[in-house]
């Protein structure tokens, strides 16, 4: 083991640490802006697995796969922050535990 | 092998800005955390030969969207200390262990598929010019439609965070 070469799998367990990481911060944060940043950090992880797949491949694809995720995080988190002031408005908080008005 | 200096940087880099992300009581320190493990990514992007992602990771996510998340932070006037203790009796406990197995079976699944598997021989091009080839080739499709999900997204923000929006007079009984 004198040569190491970081391969794609070095980068794939670094995006299963982090993805993880995204997983216990959405189930333990109560404030809707960290779980919003938990799915932030998962998007990212995966990110990470699609470029070292593309390195690996030597196919330029998954970077293209990439851009595309890129895109649709950023409207999601236009549309989120939005619901997130609307229900700021209306509720003063942003604590996911306080909205509770459906419960039986 | 300096690529594995490289590698231990990154790593450690985005690991302590999640961890800084999940843990930290104040959510403008979330917010700073998780632009670390942003721009570690983008780092981690160039060390793979992915120029264009990289350049896109630090404008669009460790920019723009981090810069949106310090805006609604700032707005709605959550950038204090919160309460971290948890109400759930037992969640700790079984997000650890559900935490401690998602992570072995990536692993192991990753060990499985990617730790014995040779690498391709030539180096993937990520240059713009070799992206926007295949986006504009092979992804056109997908591409026009990302634009009508923006005009959506956009128009949808704009009106669900309007303060005049016609929905609160039908629904403010309560």
């Amino acid at each position: 083991m004198s040569e190491w070469e970081v391969t794609a799998g070095w980068y794939m367990n670094l995006a299963a640490v982090l993805f993880v990481i995204g997983v216990a911060g959405m189930l333990l944060r109560r404030n809707a802006l960290v779980m919003f940043m938990s799915v932030e950090l998962m998007l990212n992880a995966v990110n990470l697995t699609l470029v070292a797949v593309a390195r690996h491949l030597g196919d330029v694809d998954g970077q293209v796969a990439v851009f595309f995720v890129m895109v649709v995080a950023a409207a999601e988190v236009v549309v989120g922050l939005a619901v997130m002031v609307a229900v700021f408005r209306r509720r003063m908080t942003a604590s996911v535990d306080e909205l509770a008005e459906l419960r039986g | 092998m300096s690529e594995v200096f490289v590698f231990g940087a990154v790593a450690l880099a985005s690991v302590i800005g999640a961890v800084v992300m999940v843990a930290h009581p104040n959510p403008v320190y979330s917010a700073l955390g998780l632009m670390g493990t942003m721009l570690a990514l983008a780092v981690a992007y160039v060390a793979q030969a992915a120029h264009f992602v990289a350049a896109v990771q630090v404008v669009v996510y460790a920019g723009a969207v981090m810069t949106l998340f310090m805006f609604v932070i700032m707005l709605i006037g959550v950038d204090r200390v919160e309460d971290l203790g948890e109400r759930l009796p037992g969640q700790r406990y079984l997000v650890s262990a559900a935490g401690l197995g998602l992570l072995g079976v990536l692993l192991s699944a990753g060990r499985r598929a990617w730790i014995t598997a040779t690498p391709q021989p030539d180096p993937v091009n990520g240059s713009v010019e070799a992206i926007a080839d295949r986006l504009f080739q092979d992804w056109v499709i997908p591409f026009e439609a990302t634009t009508l999900l923006l005009i959506v997204a956009a128009a949808g923000a704009v009106v669900l965070a309007r303060p005049g929006s016609p929905r609160r007079a039908t629904d403010d009984h309560e």
